[in-house]
Protein backbone atom coordinates (compact mmCIF):
# COMPACT_ATOMS: atom_id res chain seq x y z
CA UNK A 1 0.00 0.00 0.00
CA UNK A 2 1.22 3.52 -0.87
CA UNK A 3 1.97 5.41 2.97
CA UNK A 4 0.62 8.87 2.67
CA UNK A 5 1.99 11.27 4.36
CA UNK A 6 -0.51 12.83 5.43
CA UNK A 7 -2.23 9.56 6.94
CA UNK A 8 1.07 9.14 8.87
CA UNK A 9 1.12 12.59 10.21
CA UNK A 10 -2.28 12.04 11.35
CA UNK A 11 -2.52 8.77 12.71
CA UNK A 12 0.60 9.49 14.70
CA UNK A 13 0.07 12.95 15.92
CA UNK A 14 -3.68 12.15 16.80
CA UNK A 15 -2.54 8.55 18.29
CA UNK A 16 -0.38 10.91 20.76
CA UNK A 17 -2.83 13.22 21.57
CA UNK A 18 -5.94 10.67 22.37
CA UNK A 19 -3.17 8.77 24.06
CA UNK A 20 -1.95 11.57 26.20
CA UNK A 21 -6.04 12.41 26.70
CA UNK A 22 -6.41 8.88 27.88
CA UNK A 23 -3.40 8.78 30.40
CA UNK A 24 -4.17 12.09 31.89
CA UNK A 25 -7.70 11.40 32.48
CA UNK A 26 -7.30 8.03 34.09
CA UNK A 27 -4.80 8.84 35.97
CA UNK A 28 -7.33 11.90 37.28
CA UNK A 29 -9.06 9.19 38.60
CA UNK A 30 -6.59 7.42 40.72
CA UNK A 31 -4.59 10.23 42.22
CA UNK A 32 -3.17 7.57 44.55
CA UNK A 33 -1.11 6.49 41.90
CA UNK A 34 -0.13 9.41 40.22
CA UNK A 35 -1.37 12.54 41.81
CA UNK A 36 -1.43 15.80 38.81
CA UNK A 37 -2.00 18.97 40.01
CA UNK A 38 -5.17 21.20 37.71
CA UNK A 39 -2.17 23.03 36.34
CA UNK A 40 -0.64 20.23 34.97
CA UNK A 41 -3.99 18.59 33.93
CA UNK A 42 -4.48 21.47 31.73
CA UNK A 43 -1.26 21.89 30.29
CA UNK A 44 -1.64 17.61 29.39
CA UNK A 45 -5.24 18.35 27.92
CA UNK A 46 -4.51 21.22 26.36
CA UNK A 47 -1.61 19.91 24.86
CA UNK A 48 -2.91 16.26 23.88
CA UNK A 49 -6.07 18.10 21.89
CA UNK A 50 -3.62 20.18 20.25
CA UNK A 51 -1.69 16.97 18.92
CA UNK A 52 -5.24 15.77 18.22
CA UNK A 53 -6.47 18.04 16.02
CA UNK A 54 -3.46 18.86 14.22
CA UNK A 55 -3.45 15.00 13.07
CA UNK A 56 -7.25 15.46 12.25
CA UNK A 57 -6.39 18.69 10.08
CA UNK A 58 -3.91 16.06 8.52
CA UNK A 59 -5.94 13.33 7.67
CA UNK A 60 -8.24 15.78 5.69
CA UNK A 61 -5.36 16.43 3.52
CA UNK A 62 -5.39 13.01 2.12
CA UNK A 63 -8.99 13.69 0.62
CA UNK A 64 -9.37 14.29 -2.91
CA UNK A 65 -12.42 15.60 -2.44
CA UNK A 66 -12.62 17.66 0.88
CA UNK A 67 -16.00 19.61 0.51
CA UNK A 68 -17.28 16.67 0.86
CA UNK A 69 -16.09 15.36 4.11
CA UNK A 70 -19.04 16.72 6.56
CA UNK A 71 -20.68 13.91 5.43
CA UNK A 72 -18.34 11.23 6.79
CA UNK A 73 -20.73 11.11 10.01
CA UNK A 74 -23.56 10.16 8.23
CA UNK A 75 -22.53 5.75 7.72
CA UNK A 76 -22.11 5.10 11.63
CA UNK A 77 -23.23 2.02 11.46
CA UNK A 78 -21.78 0.30 8.78
CA UNK A 79 -18.32 2.34 8.39
CA UNK A 80 -15.43 2.84 11.12
CA UNK A 81 -14.47 5.68 9.19
CA UNK A 82 -17.52 6.91 10.00
CA UNK A 83 -17.33 5.80 13.77
CA UNK A 84 -13.77 7.49 13.93
CA UNK A 85 -14.87 11.05 12.48
CA UNK A 86 -18.26 10.67 14.60
CA UNK A 87 -16.01 10.14 18.14
CA UNK A 88 -13.23 12.47 17.06
CA UNK A 89 -15.71 15.19 16.72
CA UNK A 90 -18.18 14.05 19.91
CA UNK A 91 -15.02 14.21 21.36
CA UNK A 92 -14.22 17.85 21.80
CA UNK A 93 -17.36 18.69 23.72
CA UNK A 94 -16.48 16.35 26.25
CA UNK A 95 -12.71 18.14 26.60
CA UNK A 96 -14.41 21.31 27.16
CA UNK A 97 -16.36 20.58 29.62
CA UNK A 98 -13.41 18.41 31.43
CA UNK A 99 -11.04 21.10 30.72
CA UNK A 100 -13.13 23.97 31.37
CA UNK A 101 -14.38 22.55 34.63
CA UNK A 102 -10.83 22.40 36.19
CA UNK A 103 -10.18 25.18 34.57
CA UNK A 104 -13.29 27.05 36.49
CA UNK A 105 -12.94 24.76 39.34
CA UNK A 106 -16.44 23.78 38.92
CA UNK A 107 -17.94 20.51 41.16
CA UNK A 108 -15.87 17.91 41.27
CA UNK A 109 -19.57 15.98 39.39
CA UNK A 110 -18.30 17.59 36.04
CA UNK A 111 -14.54 17.17 35.95
CA UNK A 112 -15.19 13.81 36.74
CA UNK A 113 -18.37 13.67 34.17
CA UNK A 114 -16.02 15.23 31.35
CA UNK A 115 -12.87 13.30 32.37
CA UNK A 116 -14.90 10.09 31.73
CA UNK A 117 -16.61 11.21 28.42
CA UNK A 118 -12.98 11.83 27.45
CA UNK A 119 -11.16 9.01 28.63
CA UNK A 120 -13.65 6.48 26.92
CA UNK A 121 -14.13 8.70 23.50
CA UNK A 122 -10.45 9.27 23.26
CA UNK A 123 -9.88 5.46 23.13
CA UNK A 124 -12.64 5.18 21.09
CA UNK A 125 -11.25 7.38 18.39
CA UNK A 126 -7.79 5.84 18.22
CA UNK A 127 -9.58 2.07 18.49
CA UNK A 128 -11.31 2.85 15.40
CA UNK A 129 -8.84 4.38 13.49
CA UNK A 130 -7.33 0.75 14.13
CA UNK A 131 -10.76 -1.10 13.32
CA UNK A 132 -10.86 1.03 9.56
CA UNK A 133 -7.18 -1.00 8.47
CA UNK A 134 -8.11 -3.91 10.65
CA UNK A 135 -11.89 -4.64 8.66
CA UNK A 136 -10.26 -4.32 5.42
CA UNK A 137 -10.31 -7.98 4.51
CA UNK A 138 -8.47 -7.53 1.02
CA UNK A 139 -5.46 -6.59 2.99
CA UNK A 140 -5.06 -9.86 4.84
CA UNK A 141 -1.74 -8.34 6.80
CA UNK A 142 -4.35 -5.69 8.43
CA UNK A 143 -6.79 -7.98 8.89
CA UNK A 144 -6.01 -8.61 12.43
CA UNK A 145 -6.99 -8.11 16.01
CA UNK A 146 -3.03 -6.80 16.63
CA UNK A 147 -3.89 -3.75 14.36
CA UNK A 148 -6.33 -2.04 16.58
CA UNK A 149 -4.36 -3.22 19.46
CA UNK A 150 -0.96 -1.73 18.42
CA UNK A 151 -2.80 1.50 17.56
CA UNK A 152 -3.91 1.76 20.76
CA UNK A 153 -0.63 0.61 22.56
CA UNK A 154 1.35 2.75 20.02
CA UNK A 155 -0.50 5.96 21.21
CA UNK A 156 -0.80 5.37 24.58
CA UNK A 157 2.87 5.07 24.90
CA UNK A 158 3.48 8.03 22.88
CA UNK A 159 1.20 9.79 25.20
CA UNK A 160 2.72 8.21 28.53
CA UNK A 161 6.48 10.00 27.08
CA UNK A 162 4.55 13.08 26.46
CA UNK A 163 3.02 13.06 29.95
CA UNK A 164 6.84 12.28 31.25
CA UNK A 165 8.17 15.46 29.25
CA UNK A 166 5.26 17.67 30.78
CA UNK A 167 6.21 16.49 34.04
CA UNK A 168 9.72 16.76 33.51
CA UNK A 169 8.83 20.62 32.80
CA UNK A 170 6.68 21.32 35.78
CA UNK A 171 7.88 18.96 38.96
CA UNK A 172 11.92 20.20 37.81
CA UNK A 173 12.82 16.19 37.29
CA UNK A 174 11.17 15.46 40.77
CA UNK A 175 8.09 13.59 39.42
CA UNK A 176 8.34 10.46 40.63
CA UNK A 177 9.21 6.63 39.89
CA UNK A 178 5.46 5.81 39.07
CA UNK A 179 4.97 7.66 35.83
CA UNK A 180 8.22 6.96 34.75
CA UNK A 181 7.26 3.33 35.35
CA UNK A 182 4.35 3.76 34.00
CA UNK A 183 5.90 4.75 30.73
CA UNK A 184 8.46 2.40 30.57
CA UNK A 185 5.76 0.06 30.53
CA UNK A 186 3.75 1.27 28.15
CA UNK A 187 6.82 1.60 25.77
CA UNK A 188 8.29 -1.56 25.94
CA UNK A 189 4.14 -2.94 25.82
CA UNK A 190 4.34 -1.21 22.46
CA UNK A 191 7.52 -2.49 21.35
CA UNK A 192 6.20 -6.21 21.97
CA UNK A 193 3.02 -5.77 19.99
CA UNK A 194 4.44 -4.60 17.23
CA UNK A 195 7.23 -7.18 17.68
CA UNK A 196 4.07 -10.05 17.71
CA UNK A 197 2.99 -8.32 14.25
CA UNK A 198 5.83 -8.36 12.71
CA UNK A 199 6.15 -12.33 13.32
CA UNK A 200 2.44 -12.83 12.43
CA UNK A 201 2.95 -10.99 9.56
CA UNK A 202 5.67 -12.92 8.39
CA UNK A 203 3.60 -15.94 6.43
CA UNK A 204 1.11 -14.95 4.16
CA UNK A 205 -2.01 -15.68 4.87
CA UNK A 206 -4.42 -14.60 2.14
CA UNK A 207 -5.97 -15.85 -1.37
CA UNK A 208 -3.32 -16.79 -3.85
CA UNK A 209 -2.86 -15.83 -7.50
CA UNK A 210 -4.69 -19.53 -8.01
CA UNK A 211 -7.51 -18.56 -6.30
CA UNK A 212 -7.84 -15.09 -7.88
CA UNK A 213 -8.12 -16.46 -11.25
CA UNK A 214 -9.77 -19.41 -10.46
CA UNK A 215 -6.93 -21.75 -11.79
CA UNK A 216 -5.87 -23.80 -9.26
CA UNK A 217 -4.01 -26.77 -10.50
CA UNK A 218 -1.00 -25.05 -12.30
CA UNK A 219 1.56 -22.41 -10.92
CA UNK A 220 -0.22 -19.09 -12.52
CA UNK A 221 2.05 -16.63 -13.96
CA UNK A 222 1.40 -12.42 -15.46
CA UNK A 223 2.08 -12.23 -18.59
CA UNK A 224 0.24 -8.85 -19.91
CA UNK A 225 -0.71 -6.54 -17.68
CA UNK A 226 -3.33 -5.04 -19.98
CA UNK A 227 -3.32 -0.99 -20.20
CA UNK A 228 -2.25 1.77 -17.73
CA UNK A 229 1.75 0.85 -17.64
CA UNK A 230 2.76 2.11 -14.35
CA UNK A 231 0.82 4.98 -13.61
CA UNK A 232 -2.92 4.38 -13.17
CA UNK A 233 -4.54 4.60 -9.85
CA UNK A 234 -3.70 0.83 -8.70
CA UNK A 235 -0.55 1.10 -9.48
CA UNK A 236 0.32 3.93 -7.62
CA UNK A 237 -2.34 3.13 -4.55
CA UNK A 238 -1.55 -0.32 -4.43
CA UNK A 239 1.56 -1.78 -6.10
CA UNK A 240 3.61 0.30 -4.29
CA UNK A 241 6.73 -2.14 -3.42
CA UNK A 242 9.83 -1.58 -2.15
CA UNK A 243 12.90 -4.53 -1.39
CA UNK A 244 12.70 -6.77 1.64
CA UNK A 245 16.44 -5.41 3.03
CA UNK A 246 14.84 -2.19 3.40
CA UNK A 247 12.16 -3.09 5.15
CA UNK A 248 13.91 -5.06 7.66
CA UNK A 249 16.25 -1.87 8.30
CA UNK A 250 13.01 -0.15 8.71
CA UNK A 251 11.97 -2.29 11.46
CA UNK A 252 15.44 -1.85 13.42
CA UNK A 253 15.20 1.78 12.99
CA UNK A 254 12.17 1.91 15.14
CA UNK A 255 12.89 -0.51 17.10
CA UNK A 256 16.01 2.03 18.01
CA UNK A 257 14.02 5.37 17.99
CA UNK A 258 10.31 4.18 18.75
CA UNK A 259 11.38 1.85 21.73
CA UNK A 260 15.46 1.30 22.77
CA UNK A 261 16.00 5.16 22.89
CA UNK A 262 13.31 6.47 24.85
CA UNK A 263 13.33 3.21 27.18
CA UNK A 264 17.04 4.30 27.96
CA UNK A 265 15.77 8.25 28.20
CA UNK A 266 13.57 7.45 30.82
CA UNK A 267 15.62 4.78 32.76
CA UNK A 268 18.00 7.98 32.94
CA UNK A 269 14.99 10.06 34.01
CA UNK A 270 14.49 7.69 36.48
CA UNK A 271 18.44 7.75 37.71
CA UNK A 272 17.45 11.82 38.25
CA UNK A 273 19.77 12.22 35.38
CA UNK A 274 18.98 13.18 31.27
CA UNK A 275 16.38 15.83 32.28
CA UNK A 276 17.28 17.66 28.65
CA UNK A 277 17.86 14.52 26.99
CA UNK A 278 13.99 13.88 26.98
CA UNK A 279 13.09 17.01 25.01
CA UNK A 280 15.75 15.08 22.66
CA UNK A 281 14.23 11.90 22.33
CA UNK A 282 10.44 13.33 22.93
CA UNK A 283 10.82 14.34 18.91
CA UNK A 284 12.66 11.16 17.85
CA UNK A 285 10.18 8.87 19.15
CA UNK A 286 7.82 10.61 17.51
CA UNK A 287 9.77 9.87 14.47
CA UNK A 288 10.49 6.48 14.90
CA UNK A 289 6.45 5.82 15.51
CA UNK A 290 6.19 7.46 12.14
CA UNK A 291 8.40 5.55 10.39
CA UNK A 292 6.59 2.49 12.27
CA UNK A 293 3.46 3.89 10.79
CA UNK A 294 5.08 4.29 7.06
CA UNK A 295 5.92 0.53 7.45
CA UNK A 296 2.66 -0.70 8.15
CA UNK A 297 1.75 1.03 5.23
CA UNK A 298 4.78 0.17 2.97
CA UNK A 299 4.50 -3.53 4.08
CA UNK A 300 0.73 -4.24 3.99
CA UNK A 301 -0.09 -5.99 0.37
CA UNK A 302 -3.37 -5.54 -1.30
CA UNK A 303 -4.59 -8.80 -3.14
CA UNK A 304 -4.96 -6.83 -5.99
CA UNK A 305 -1.53 -7.64 -6.52
CA UNK A 306 -2.04 -10.79 -7.10
CA UNK A 307 -3.82 -10.23 -10.58
CA UNK A 308 -0.25 -8.62 -11.26
CA UNK A 309 1.10 -11.29 -11.02
CA UNK A 310 2.03 -11.58 -7.45
CA UNK A 311 2.09 -15.27 -6.05
CA UNK A 312 0.89 -14.58 -2.65
CA UNK A 313 -0.22 -11.48 -0.68
CA UNK B 1 -33.30 -8.83 -9.60
CA UNK B 2 -29.33 -9.56 -10.02
CA UNK B 3 -28.05 -8.45 -12.83
CA UNK B 4 -23.96 -9.01 -13.49
CA UNK B 5 -21.90 -10.44 -15.71
CA UNK B 6 -20.95 -13.98 -17.12
CA UNK B 7 -17.06 -13.86 -18.84
CA UNK B 8 -16.21 -17.10 -20.89
CA UNK B 9 -12.34 -17.04 -20.10
CA UNK B 10 -12.27 -19.99 -22.48
CA UNK B 11 -13.17 -17.96 -25.39
CA UNK B 12 -12.12 -14.65 -24.49
CA UNK B 13 -8.77 -13.79 -26.38
CA UNK B 14 -7.61 -10.68 -24.42
CA UNK B 15 -8.37 -8.24 -27.15
CA UNK B 16 -9.04 -5.12 -24.86
CA UNK B 17 -11.64 -4.40 -27.15
CA UNK B 18 -14.08 -4.69 -24.08
CA UNK B 19 -12.12 -2.13 -22.14
CA UNK B 20 -12.18 0.69 -25.39
CA UNK B 21 -15.76 -0.06 -25.41
CA UNK B 22 -16.06 0.72 -22.01
CA UNK B 23 -14.52 3.33 -22.25
CA UNK B 24 -15.68 5.19 -25.05
CA UNK B 25 -19.39 4.72 -23.83
CA UNK B 26 -18.90 6.28 -20.44
CA UNK B 27 -16.59 8.88 -21.22
CA UNK B 28 -19.84 10.37 -21.52
CA UNK B 29 -22.33 8.34 -19.26
CA UNK B 30 -23.23 9.11 -15.46
CA UNK B 31 -19.95 8.39 -14.17
CA UNK B 32 -17.90 9.99 -16.92
CA UNK B 33 -15.51 11.46 -17.44
CA UNK B 34 -12.87 8.55 -17.47
CA UNK B 35 -9.87 11.03 -17.22
CA UNK B 36 -6.63 10.65 -19.20
CA UNK B 37 -3.64 11.42 -17.26
CA UNK B 38 -0.84 12.89 -19.70
CA UNK B 39 -2.47 11.08 -22.90
CA UNK B 40 0.20 11.77 -25.37
CA UNK B 41 3.13 11.55 -23.29
CA UNK B 42 5.66 8.55 -22.77
CA UNK B 43 3.74 6.63 -20.25
CA UNK B 44 -0.52 7.40 -20.62
CA UNK B 45 -2.92 6.10 -18.36
CA UNK B 46 -6.18 6.93 -16.93
CA UNK B 47 -9.10 5.47 -15.32
CA UNK B 48 -10.52 2.84 -16.55
CA UNK B 49 -13.89 0.46 -15.49
CA UNK B 50 -12.62 -2.66 -16.90
CA UNK B 51 -9.47 -4.50 -17.55
CA UNK B 52 -8.34 -7.04 -18.77
CA UNK B 53 -4.74 -8.86 -17.79
CA UNK B 54 -3.15 -12.45 -19.51
CA UNK B 55 -2.04 -15.26 -17.89
CA UNK B 56 -0.11 -18.13 -18.37
CA UNK B 57 -0.93 -21.17 -16.31
CA UNK B 58 0.20 -24.51 -16.06
CA UNK B 59 3.88 -25.58 -16.98
CA UNK B 60 4.89 -25.63 -21.27
CA UNK B 61 4.52 -27.99 -22.97
CA UNK B 62 1.19 -28.20 -20.43
CA UNK B 63 0.61 -24.87 -20.25
CA UNK B 64 -2.59 -22.57 -21.29
CA UNK B 65 -2.98 -18.85 -22.00
CA UNK B 66 -5.99 -17.45 -20.11
CA UNK B 67 -7.19 -13.88 -20.39
CA UNK B 68 -9.29 -12.59 -17.17
CA UNK B 69 -11.06 -9.05 -17.73
CA UNK B 70 -11.60 -7.60 -14.53
CA UNK B 71 -14.91 -5.04 -13.93
CA UNK B 72 -16.81 -4.25 -10.71
CA UNK B 73 -18.44 -7.84 -9.70
CA UNK B 74 -21.23 -6.38 -8.22
CA UNK B 75 -20.65 -8.18 -4.95
CA UNK B 76 -23.68 -9.46 -3.08
CA UNK B 77 -21.49 -8.38 0.24
CA UNK B 78 -20.04 -5.08 -0.79
CA UNK B 79 -17.57 -3.99 1.80
CA UNK B 80 -16.73 -1.20 -0.75
CA UNK B 81 -20.21 0.17 0.70
CA UNK B 82 -19.95 -0.62 4.18
CA UNK B 83 -16.92 0.92 4.49
CA UNK B 84 -17.84 4.27 3.21
CA UNK B 85 -18.16 6.88 5.30
CA UNK B 86 -20.24 9.13 3.25
CA UNK B 87 -23.21 7.25 2.47
CA UNK B 88 -21.57 8.14 -1.54
CA UNK B 89 -21.48 4.19 -2.49
CA UNK B 90 -24.12 2.19 -2.40
CA UNK B 91 -25.71 -1.30 -3.80
CA UNK B 92 -29.21 -0.58 -5.32
CA UNK B 93 -32.12 -2.24 -3.76
CA UNK B 94 -33.72 -3.42 -7.41
CA UNK B 95 -31.14 -4.78 -9.40
CA UNK B 96 -28.02 -5.47 -7.43
CA UNK B 97 -25.80 -2.75 -9.03
CA UNK B 98 -22.84 -0.73 -7.12
CA UNK B 99 -22.63 2.73 -7.54
CA UNK B 100 -20.49 5.67 -6.44
CA UNK B 101 -23.03 8.66 -5.95
CA UNK B 102 -20.30 11.81 -7.36
CA UNK B 103 -21.91 14.46 -5.64
CA UNK B 104 -21.26 12.85 -1.81
CA UNK B 105 -18.20 11.19 -2.59
CA UNK B 106 -15.37 13.09 -0.37
CA UNK B 107 -12.10 10.79 -2.14
CA UNK B 108 -11.07 9.08 0.66
CA UNK B 109 -10.06 5.88 -0.84
CA UNK B 110 -11.31 3.10 1.55
CA UNK B 111 -14.17 1.86 -0.57
CA UNK B 112 -10.82 0.99 -3.35
CA UNK B 113 -8.93 -0.45 -0.55
CA UNK B 114 -11.80 -2.81 0.64
CA UNK B 115 -12.69 -4.04 -3.10
CA UNK B 116 -10.49 -6.47 -3.23
CA UNK B 117 -10.91 -6.66 -7.18
CA UNK B 118 -9.37 -3.41 -8.01
CA UNK B 119 -12.67 -2.00 -9.24
CA UNK B 120 -12.54 1.32 -8.00
CA UNK B 121 -10.21 3.91 -9.41
CA UNK B 122 -10.03 7.92 -7.84
CA UNK B 123 -10.12 9.95 -10.64
CA UNK B 124 -7.68 12.72 -10.41
CA UNK B 125 -9.08 15.46 -11.72
CA UNK B 126 -12.66 15.45 -10.11
CA UNK B 127 -11.24 13.92 -6.82
CA UNK B 128 -14.08 11.20 -6.75
CA UNK B 129 -14.18 7.49 -6.80
CA UNK B 130 -15.26 5.39 -10.60
CA UNK B 131 -16.33 2.26 -10.99
CA UNK B 132 -18.40 0.39 -13.72
CA UNK B 133 -22.09 0.83 -13.21
CA UNK B 134 -22.95 -2.08 -15.33
CA UNK B 135 -23.88 0.34 -17.79
CA UNK B 136 -26.82 1.82 -16.20
CA UNK B 137 -27.48 4.52 -18.74
CA UNK B 138 -28.03 2.70 -21.11
CA UNK B 139 -29.56 -1.41 -20.15
CA UNK B 140 -32.87 0.55 -19.09
CA UNK B 141 -32.73 3.01 -21.89
CA UNK B 142 -35.76 2.82 -23.57
CA UNK B 143 -34.77 4.39 -26.59
CA UNK B 144 -32.74 2.05 -27.44
CA UNK B 145 -33.34 -1.47 -29.47
CA UNK B 146 -33.79 -4.09 -27.07
CA UNK B 147 -30.92 -5.93 -28.08
CA UNK B 148 -28.68 -3.08 -27.39
CA UNK B 149 -29.70 -2.37 -23.67
CA UNK B 150 -26.93 -4.60 -22.59
CA UNK B 151 -23.26 -3.30 -21.01
CA UNK B 152 -21.15 -1.90 -23.61
CA UNK B 153 -18.65 -4.19 -22.99
CA UNK B 154 -21.10 -7.19 -23.65
CA UNK B 155 -22.26 -5.74 -26.83
CA UNK B 156 -18.55 -5.39 -28.72
CA UNK B 157 -17.32 -8.38 -27.56
CA UNK B 158 -16.01 -10.15 -30.55
CA UNK B 159 -15.14 -13.26 -29.44
CA UNK B 160 -19.10 -13.26 -26.96
CA UNK B 161 -17.29 -14.14 -24.08
CA UNK B 162 -19.18 -11.76 -22.10
CA UNK B 163 -22.92 -12.12 -21.25
CA UNK B 164 -25.21 -10.13 -19.31
CA UNK B 165 -28.27 -11.33 -17.11
CA UNK B 166 -30.83 -11.77 -14.28
CA UNK B 167 -28.82 -14.18 -11.75
CA UNK B 168 -32.14 -14.30 -9.64
CA UNK B 169 -33.86 -15.76 -12.72
CA UNK B 170 -32.73 -19.50 -12.83
CA UNK B 171 -33.76 -19.52 -16.77
CA UNK B 172 -31.61 -16.64 -17.84
CA UNK B 173 -28.72 -17.24 -20.09
CA UNK B 174 -26.40 -15.91 -16.96
CA UNK B 175 -27.57 -18.47 -14.29
CA UNK B 176 -27.60 -21.70 -17.14
CA UNK B 177 -24.07 -20.31 -18.46
CA UNK B 178 -23.27 -20.82 -14.52
CA UNK B 179 -24.83 -24.23 -13.70
CA UNK B 180 -23.49 -25.91 -17.18
CA UNK B 181 -19.91 -24.27 -17.30
CA UNK B 182 -19.18 -24.34 -13.61
CA UNK B 183 -18.76 -20.46 -13.17
CA UNK B 184 -16.46 -19.70 -10.40
CA UNK B 185 -16.03 -16.26 -8.14
CA UNK B 186 -12.46 -15.17 -7.81
CA UNK B 187 -11.06 -15.21 -4.21
CA UNK B 188 -14.42 -16.69 -3.22
CA UNK B 189 -13.11 -17.30 -0.21
CA UNK B 190 -12.37 -13.92 1.03
CA UNK B 191 -16.69 -13.86 1.27
CA UNK B 192 -17.53 -10.85 -0.76
CA UNK B 193 -19.43 -13.22 -2.81
CA UNK B 194 -19.07 -11.36 -6.14
CA UNK B 195 -22.45 -11.70 -8.75
CA UNK B 196 -20.17 -11.69 -11.72
CA UNK B 197 -18.78 -15.56 -12.44
CA UNK B 198 -16.20 -16.31 -14.99
CA UNK B 199 -16.51 -19.70 -16.65
CA UNK B 200 -13.26 -21.61 -16.50
CA UNK B 201 -11.56 -22.83 -20.11
CA UNK B 202 -13.17 -26.26 -21.09
CA UNK B 203 -10.79 -29.37 -20.46
CA UNK B 204 -9.61 -30.03 -23.72
CA UNK B 205 -10.78 -33.73 -23.46
CA UNK B 206 -14.17 -32.91 -23.13
CA UNK B 207 -14.78 -30.38 -25.60
CA UNK B 208 -17.49 -31.16 -27.59
CA UNK B 209 -17.67 -33.59 -30.68
CA UNK B 210 -19.92 -34.25 -33.35
CA UNK B 211 -21.63 -37.74 -32.00
CA UNK B 212 -23.26 -38.33 -34.92
CA UNK B 213 -22.03 -40.38 -38.74
CA UNK B 214 -20.91 -38.21 -40.90
CA UNK B 215 -23.50 -36.64 -43.47
CA UNK B 216 -22.74 -36.12 -47.16
CA UNK B 217 -21.41 -33.76 -48.61
CA UNK B 218 -24.45 -32.30 -50.34
CA UNK B 219 -26.30 -31.94 -47.11
CA UNK B 220 -23.11 -30.36 -45.47
CA UNK B 221 -22.71 -27.56 -48.04
CA UNK B 222 -26.29 -26.47 -48.32
CA UNK B 223 -26.00 -26.30 -44.22
CA UNK B 224 -22.48 -24.61 -44.31
CA UNK B 225 -23.84 -22.28 -46.74
CA UNK B 226 -27.38 -21.39 -44.27
CA UNK B 227 -25.03 -20.72 -41.49
CA UNK B 228 -22.89 -18.10 -43.52
CA UNK B 229 -26.41 -16.29 -44.78
CA UNK B 230 -28.20 -16.38 -41.93
CA UNK B 231 -26.07 -17.47 -38.13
Amino acid sequence: MHPAISVICFTVLSGAGFGLIALTTALAFMPGLIALSNGEILFAGVLGTVLATLGLLASTLHLANPRNAWRAFSRFRTSWLSREAVFAVLFYPCAGLWLGAVAFGLSAVLIDLGAALSLVLSLLTVFSTGMIYASLRAIPRWNSPLVPLNYLLLGLASGALLLTTILTVTRAGAMGSDVLMLTLVLLVLAGLGKALYFLWMGTPQGPSINTALGMTRGQARLLESGQGGRSNFLDTEFRFQIDGKTLRRLRWLFGLLGVALPVVAVALLSAGDGFFLIFLILPVTLFGYGVERWLFFAEAQHVVNLFYGAQRV
Amino acid sequence: MRLGLVIDMDTCVGCQACVVACKQWNSSGTLGPLTDYHAYADDPSGVAFNRVRSYEVGDYPHSKTVNMPMSCLHCDTAECVTVCPTGASYKREEDGIVLVDQDKCMGCNLCAWACPYGARELDDSTGVMKKCTLCVDRIYDESLPENDRQPACVLTCPTHARFFGDFDDPDSKVSRLVRDRGGQQPMAELGYNPVNRYLPPRPKAQAEQADTEAKPLQERLREWADMSIAP
